[in-house]
C-alpha cells in the first residue's frame, strides 16, 4: 500500500494509475510529437524558401505535409489538452483522481504506439501516407501507397485512444466533482473540456466509420467513393468533415477555457459574463455539427447546400464573438500585469480573432471559390490552430508549471520565449494570407516566381518560431531542475480549488471530499 | 485492503494492465495491416498473420484479467456509490459513441440514395438539383434505382469502357433482400431475424427483473433463451449471407448496394456476437460462480444495455435497408 504511493522507477510511469502521472506523461508525448511535426513543417519551409525544387522530391514534400499535419493535430494538440485535463480537471473539481484511472493508463499508452506505426510507415516502400492530413478519396484509397493499410490501423487506435480518454473525462466531471461543485459553479476549463469530451465522443467513431470505407474500398473491393460502383469520392468529404470540423473545436474549446482561467487572474477581476461563456461553448459545440460541407463549397453541392452551411457558418461568429467580448470586458479597468501566461493568453485573444475573421471570409460561399486551396486557408487555419490551440497550450503551461512541479519558471526568459513566439508566428503566417489571395496553391512545393518574397519572408519566420520552442524546452528542464521554490498560490489571490493544495500537490490530491465555498466555485 | 469508507476516495492500484492493452492493440492493427496487404501483394514482410494472431490472444487474455479484477473488486467491497457510478457513466458514453460509429455507416447510405445514385442515373437528388453532364458523359446509360442492381460501370459496357480510373469490378447483384413483396413475406429471412432479435430483447429484460426479484431460477431460464436467440439470430443472419453470396450474386464487390448493405449487417453481426458472447459470460458467472444480487449487478445490466442498443440497430436497419 505504501509502495503504491510513493512509486518510482520506470514502473512508475509504465503502470501508473495516478492523474498527474498520466497527464505529465502526455505533455511530454505531446511535445515531442509538436517538435516531430514541427521538423516537418521546416522541411517545407526550407523547400519553399526559395522558388523551384531545391531540396526534396515532391512526393516527399507531401508526405511531409501530410505527416506534420497528422502529427501535429492527433500527436500535439490533441494530446497535449487531454494532458491538461488529467492534471487539472481532478484538481479543479475536487477530485483524488479520474473516474477510471486504469482505463486512463490505456487511453496514453495507445498513442506512443499509434504514432511509432504512422511514423513507420516513412520507411516503408512507396513512402508514407501523400495524400494530406483531410486524405481524401481517391488519392487516400485508388492512388494510395500500400502504407495507407497502416495509416489506417493508426488513425483506428488513436481514435481509441481519443474516445476512451474522452468517456474519462466526462466520467469524472459528471461523477466525481466534490460536494457543492455544481455544474455552474464548474471552472470554465472544466466546462469547455466537458464539451470538447462530448465531441470527442460523438465525431472519432465518424472518423473510424470513414477509414474503415477506405479499407474496404482499397482491399476489399468495396464502391463507397467510387462512382463506378455507384459510390462517391465526395462522399468521403462528407463524412470526413462531419469529423472535421467539430474537430477542430475539440482542438480549441479546451484553449478557451484556459483563457478564461488566465485572464481574470491577471485581471484581477472576476471572469466577465460566466453563464454566457457556458452557453456561448454549449452552442458552438451544436454549431459544429452542421457546418461541414463548408469545407467542400467547391466540390459542386445543390446550391441550397451552399447557401445552409454557408449561413450556418457565419452564425458561430455570434457565441465566439461573445467570448471574445468577455475576455476582453474582463480586462477592462483590470489591475493587470503581464506575467508570461498573461501574455500567452492576450496574444491568444488577439491572434484568435484574426484567424476567427480570416474564417468568416472563407465562410463566403461566392468568395471562397477564389481562396480555396490557396495559402489563405493556410493561414486561416494555422492562425486559429498556433496562436490559437498552441498558445492556449503554452499560457496553460506557464500558468500551472509552478503547481505542478512546485517550482518558479524565470519570468525573464518566458517573456523572452513569448516575445519569440509572438513574432515568429507572425512573420510566418501573415504573409500567407497576401501569397493565398494572389492565388498561391497550397501543397505544392514550388511556385511562380511573384511569391518569392513572402515565400522566403515566412520561411525565415518559421525558423524563428521552431528555434524559440526548443528554448521553450530548455526554460521548462530548467524550472523543473533549479526553478526557485513555488507558493501554494503561485501568483495573485488566484482563483479555483487547485490553489488550495501545496505546490506541487501530494501524490493523490484530494484524499477526501474539500468544501468548496463561495472562494473556490465559479462564477465568483 | 480494508473495505473503503464512502467518505473516503478509492484510487485503484498501479496496474500493468494496461500498457500490456496499449501493446495488444498495436500487435493486432499492426498485424492486420500487414496481413492485409499481403493479401494485396504488397506487404512489407510476410508474418503478418502471426503478429495478428499474438495480438488477439493477448487482447483477450488482458481483457479476462482485466475484468476479472474488476469483478473481484466490487466483490471484495472496494468499489463504493462513486466508482460503481464511474462504470455506469463510462458505459452510457460508450454506448453512445457506438452509436455514432453506426451513425456514420448510415449516413453514407443515406447519402449514396438521396444524391450520389441519383446523379449518376441522370435524375434529381433530394433537394431537386440535377447533374446530367456527369451522367451523360461518364455513366451514360445508367439508370436510377434502389437497390441499384446494374452499377455504373457495368452500364458503360465493363470496366474497360469506363472514363474514369478504373479501381476494380463492380458486377451487380441478380437479387436484393429487400421487401420481397407480401406473397413472399414469410419466407423473408430478415422478418425472422427481426422477431428473434426483438423477442431477445424482450427475454432479456424479463431476466433482469427476476435478478431484480432474487428469483435465481427463472433468471437462469430467461437469461439462458437470450443467450439461445442471439445464437439463432447469427446462424440466420448466416444463412442469409450464404443465400447472398451464392444465389443473389449480392457480395460486398458488387457495387454500392452491396458494399453499404454487407457493412452494416456486417457490423451489426459483429456487435450482436460480442453481445452474445457478453450475455454466455452473464450467464456463466449468475450460474457457476453465483455472481450479481437484486441490489449490486451492474455487469449484467450494462450487458442488456448492450443488448437493447444491439437491437434499436437492427430495428434501423430493418426500416433502412431492407424495408425502404
Amino acid at each position: 500500500m505504501s509502495e503504491s504511493h510513493h512509486p518510482t522507477g520506470i514502473k512508475r510511469w509504465l503502470y501508473t494509475t495516478n492523474h498527474k502521472d498520466i497527464g505529465t506523461l502526455y505533455l511530454w508525448f505531446s511535445f515531442l510529437m509538436f517538435l516531430v511535426g514541427g521538423v516537418m513543417a521546416l522541411v517545407i519551409r526550407a523547400e519553399l524558401f526559395q522558388p523551384g525544387l531545391q531540396l526534396v522530391e515532391p512526393n516527399f514534400f507531401n508526405q511531409m505535409t501530410t505527416m506534420h499535419g497528422l502529427i501535429m493535430v492527433f500527436g500535439a494538440v490533441m494530446p497535449a489538452f487531454v494532458g491538461l485535463a488529467n492534471w487539472m480537471i481532478p484538481l479543479m473539481i475536487g477530485a483524488p483522481d479520474m473516474a477510471l484511472p486504469r482505463l486512463n493508463n490505456l487511453s496514453f499508452w495507445i498513442l506512443p504506439f499509434a504514432f511509432f506505426m504512422l511514423l513507420s510507415t516513412l520507411f516503408m516502400p512507396g513512402g508514407a501516407p501523400n495524400f494530406g492530413w483531410t486524405f481524401y478519396a481517391p488519392l487516400s484509397t485508388t492512388y494510395a501507397p500500400p502504407s495507407v493499410t497502416y495509416f489506417i490501423f493508426a488513425i483506428h487506435i488513436m481514435g481509441a485512444s481519443s474516445i476512451l480518454g474522452s468517456i474519462n473525462i466526462i466520467a469524472t466531471i459528471m461523477g466525481m466533482r466534490a460536494p457543492g461543485m455544481g455544474y455552474m459553479k464548474m471552472p470554465l476549463f472544466v466546462w469547455t473540456w466537458f464539451i470538447t469530451a462530448y465531441l470527442l465522443i460523438a465525431v472519432m467513431p465518424v472518423l473510424a466509420g470513414a477509414v474503415t470505407m477506405m479499407l474496404i474500398d482499397i482491399h476489399f473491393g468495396g464502391s463507397f467513393f467510387s462512382a463506378a460502383g455507384g459510390g462517391d469520392p465526395v462522399l468521403f468529404q462528407h463524412i470526413f468533415w462531419f469529423f472535421g470540423h467539430p474537430e477542430v473545436y475539440i482542438m480549441i474549446l479546451p484553449a478557451f477555457g484556459v483563457a478564461s482561467a488566465i485572464i481574470p487572474t491577471f485581471a484581477r477581476k472576476p471572469l466577465f459574463g460566466y453563464h454566457s461563456m457556458v452557453y456561448a461553448t454549449a452552442s458552438i459545440a451544436f454549431l459544429s455539427f452542421i457546418v461541414w460541407a463548408h469545407h467542400m463549397f467547391t466540390v459542386g453541392m445543390p446550391l441550397v447546400a451552399e447557401g445552409f452551411f454557408m449561413f450556418s457558418t457565419m452564425i458561430i461568429a455570434v457565441p465566439t464573438g461573445v467570448k471574445i467580448f468577455n475576455w476582453v470586458a474582463t480586462m477592462w479597468r483590470g489591475s493587470m500585469t503581464f506575467e508570461t501566461p498573461m501574455l500567452f493568453a492576450v496574444a491568444f485573444v488577439i491572434l484568435f480573432t484574426i484567424g476567427g475573421f480570416s474564417g468568416l471570409m472563407l465562410a463566403i460561399a461566392p468568395a471562397d471559390f477564389q481562396y480555396h486551396d490557396t495559402y489563405f486557408v493556410v493561414a486561416h487555419f494555422h492562425y486559429v490552430l498556433v496562436p490559437g490551440a498552441i498558445f492556449g497550450i503554452m499560457a496553460a503551461v506557464y500558468f500551472w508549471l509552478p503547481k505542478w512541479c512546485g517550482k518558479m519558471y524565470d519570468e525573464m526568459m518566458g517573456k523572452v520565449h513569448f516575445w519569440l513566439s509572438f513574432i515568429g508566428l507572425n512573420v510566418t503566417f501573415f504573409p500567407m494570407h497576401f501569397v493565398g489571395l494572389a492565388g498561391m496553391p497550397r501543397r505544392i512545393p514550388d511556385y511562380a516566381l511573384q511569391f518569392a518574397d513572402f515565400n522566403m519572408i515566412s520561411s525565415a519566420g518559421a525558423f524563428l518560431f521552431g528555434f524559440s520552442q526548443v528554448f521553450f524546452l530548455g526554460i521548462v528542464l530548467q524550472t523543473i531542475l533549479y526553478g526557485k521554490k513555488a507558493r501554494s498560490e503561485v501568483w495573485d489571490n488566484p482563483h479555483g480549488l487547485e490553489w488550495t493544495l501545496p505546490s506541487p500537490p501530494p501524490y493523490h490530491s484530494f484524499t477526501q471530499p474539500p468544501q468548496v465555498t463561495m472562494a473556490h466555485a465559479s462564477p465568483r | 485492503m480494508a473495505k473503503q469508507d464512502p467518505e473516503i476516495y478509492y484510487v485503484p492500484e498501479k496496474s500493468r494492465k494496461p500498457i500490456l492493452m496499449a501493446l495488444a492493440m498495436f500487435l493486432t492493427v499492426f498485424g492486420a495491416a500487414t496481413t492485409i496487404n499481403h493479401m494485396s501483394g504488397t506487404a512489407i514482410f510476410p508474418i503478418g498473420g502471426y503478429i495478428l494472431f499474438a495480438g488477439l490472444v493477448l487482447f483477450v487474455t488482458i481483457m479476462f484479467l482485466w475484468f476479472r479484477t474488476a469483478i473481484m473488486e466490487n466483490l471484495a467491497g472496494l468499489n463504493n456509490e462513486q466508482v460503481k457510478q464511474s462504470y455506469v457513466l463510462g458505459m452510457s458514453w460508450f454506448i453512445f459513441s457506438e452509436v455514432m460509429f453506426f451513425f456514420g455507416f448510415f449516413f453514407a447510405l443515406a447519402y449514396v440514395r438521396n444524391f450520389a445514385v441519383p446523379w449518376l442515373g441522370g435524375e434529381a437528388d433530394l433537394l431537386g438539383t440535377m447533374r446530367q453532364s456527369t451522367h451523360d458523359i461518364l455513366w451514360n446509360g445508367l439508370v436510377t434505382q434502389w437497390p441499384l442492381m446494374e452499377t455504373p460501370q457495368q452500364a458503360v459496357g465493363g470496366a474497360s469502357q469506363q472514363l474514369i480510373a478504373n479501381n476494380g469490378e463492380f458486377i451487380g447483384p441478380h437479387a436484393s433482400m429487400s421487401f420481397p413483396g407480401w406473397l413472399g413475406l414469410f419466407t423473408w429471412l430478415p422478418l425472422w431475424n427481426t422477431v428473434v432479435l426483438l423477442t431477445s430483447s424482450f427475454t432479456v429484460h424479463i431476466a433482469h427483473l427476476h435478478l431484480k426479484n432474487n428469483d435465481r431460477n427463472k433468471l437462469t431460464v430467461w437469461l439462458g433463451i437470450t443467450v439461445l436467440l442471439g445464437i439463432t439470430f447469427i446462424l440466420l443472419q448466416y444463412i442469409e449471407y450464404h443465400e447472398a453470396y451464392n444465389q443473389y450474386g449480392l457480395t460486398l464487390q458488387s457495387g454500392i448496394y452491396g458494399t453499404t448493405f454487407f457493412m452494416l449487417t456486417g457490423f451489426h453481426g459483429f456487435h450482436v456476437i460480442m453481445g452474445t458472447v457478453i450475455l454466455l459470460v452473464m450467464w456463466l458467472r449468475s450460474t457457476i460462480a453465483g455472481h450479481f444480487s437484486p441490489s449490486n449487478h451492474f455487469g449484467f445490466e450494462a450487458a442488456s444495455w448492450y443488448w437493447h442498443f444491439v437491437d434499436v440497430v437492427w430495428v434501423c436497419l430493418f426500416i433502412f435497408v431492407y424495408i425502404l
